[in-house]
């Protein structure tokens, strides 16, 4: 089964749009969702949960149609981070694990509580005194209490520390341990991504330009470093974006397929794939 | 068993995966009949892609190293090792069969070439 299914949508605000959207994500897989300001990851991730209609294609999350009325009881099985929490100012950690208590059918208290000690957050300070990183790990927490199949977080690692942030990771690598769990994660860090999904999906302008299993995608590209003459020679397709670093040097983003054997090819990053694809894209 | 993935090399990891756990079964550190860990465990303990590690299995169960019981887990198969065996055997005959061949063209005898084997594999110890 696929834990997300979204099919030829299109959603149009005027200005910007989401063009011919296909998304599928395995259910047991992280997805990592990746793309500039503006590129429409939160526009797929609304219309993703219901809150927006497309103007036409489907969606689907756990094998259900999100327009359809059914879609009500699979939200229980769906834990949203958003990129802001929201709880009410005036309450604590506690009152607001109570407030999930009786909205939740399946909320484990003793959960929240492991979560709230191994998050350092205190159970006594009201919400509007909570730091940005506080808000992050109290809605984490009530994500993860209510014992989701799918989590989506839309930025939910901005604001954290490094240490903090490597300890989220870790959890929702152990969230996926289930067989029928999976996770689509939006961040601007792509560190973390690299650390934790299977597949990435790179969204520019409205449009998906690929959706790819992480590993295949560091295996299919390599940097090359050389003399820009040495670039030259290459096939023109083999080269997906350079730049320039002055005193003669090239860097590249090369597809290792087409470069000759003789080449020098550097690991890339995530980070340096997406980075040149955007040059790319945009030299075009 | 012992995994170390690499970030350094530019074999991929779901190669490094089989060549490590393959090279584990043929040396006997694996036995016929051990279980593996999950693909999901495996993934998830060394911090990697699950369908990464799936690639490996399955590349290690279409070469005869592995197979699955489904709902039970992965295993170390057991018919193949003998072949494997065996071909590494014939391998070994073939390799002291030219150096046998290249001692006769180059005049060494019968004695002088078992010393020299002697003196190779005290060297290995």
């Amino acid at each position: 089964m696929n834990a997300i299914e979204l099919s030829h949508i299109y959603k149009s605000f005027g200005d910007f749009s989401i063009q011919d959207l296909c998304l599928t994500v395995p259910s047991g897989t992280i997805c990592g969702l990746v793309g500039e300001n503006g590129a429409g990851k939160s526009t797929t991730i609304r219309l993703l949960m219901g809150a927006l209609r497309p103007d036409s294609g489907n969606a689907s999350v756990l094998g259900v149609d999100v327009s359809s009325r059914e879609f009500l009881q699979i939200k229980e099985d769906v834990g949203v981070v958003l990129d802001e929490a929201y709880f009410p100012e005036s309450l604590n950690a506690i009152q607001v694990g109570k407030i999930m208590a009786v909205t939740y059918r399946r909320w484990d208290q003793a959960a929240y509580e492991r979560y709230l000690n191994r998050f350092d957050l205190p159970e006594k300070r009201q919400f509007k005194d909570f730091s940005r990183g506080m808000r992050m790990k109290l809605a984490i927490a009530v994500a993860l209490s209510h014992q989701p199949k799918l989590l989506v977080l839309d930025e939910a690692t901005a604001g954290l520390d490094p240490i903090v942030r490597d300890e989220v990771l870790d959890i929702f690598n152990e969230f996926t341990r289930e067989e029928d769990h999976s996770i689509l994660i939006s961040s601007h860090i792509l560190s973390d991504l690299e650390k934790l999904c299977d597949y990435i999906a790179f969204l520019h302008q409205g449009k998906l330009l690929f959706c790819e299993e992480k590993d295949r995608l560091l295996e299919e590209y390599g940097i090359l470093m050389d003399s820009a003459e040495q670039v030259d020679c290459l096939l023109p397709e083999a080269v997906v974006a350079r730049e320039a670093s002055g005193y003669g040097g090239v860097r590249a983003l090369v597809r290792r397929d087409l470069a000759p054997a003789g080449f020098q090819l550097e690991k890339p990053t995530v980070e340096d794939i997406i980075l040149f694809l955007v040059k790319g894209a945009k030299t075009r | 068993m012992e995994l170390i993935i690499r970030n350094t090399t530019n074999q991929p990891i779901y190669d490094q995966i089989y060549t490590q756990i393959k090279a584990q079964i043929i040396s006997g550190r694996l036995q016929p009949g051990d279980a593996l860990p999950s693909i999901r465990a495996l993934a998830k303990d060394l911090k990697i892609s699950v369908i990464t590690t799936k690639r490996a299995y399955d590349e290690l169960e279409a070469d005869g190293f592995l197979y699955t019981v489904a709902g039970k887990g992965c295993f170390v198969a057991e018919k193949n090792l003998d072949l494997i065996r065996e071909k590494q055997l014939k391998e070994l005959e073939d390799h002291l069969a030219a150096a046998a061949a290249l001692a006769k063209t180059c005049g060494v005898s019968r004695e002088e070439l078992h010393e020299m084997l002697r003196i190779l594999l005290e060297e290995e110890l």
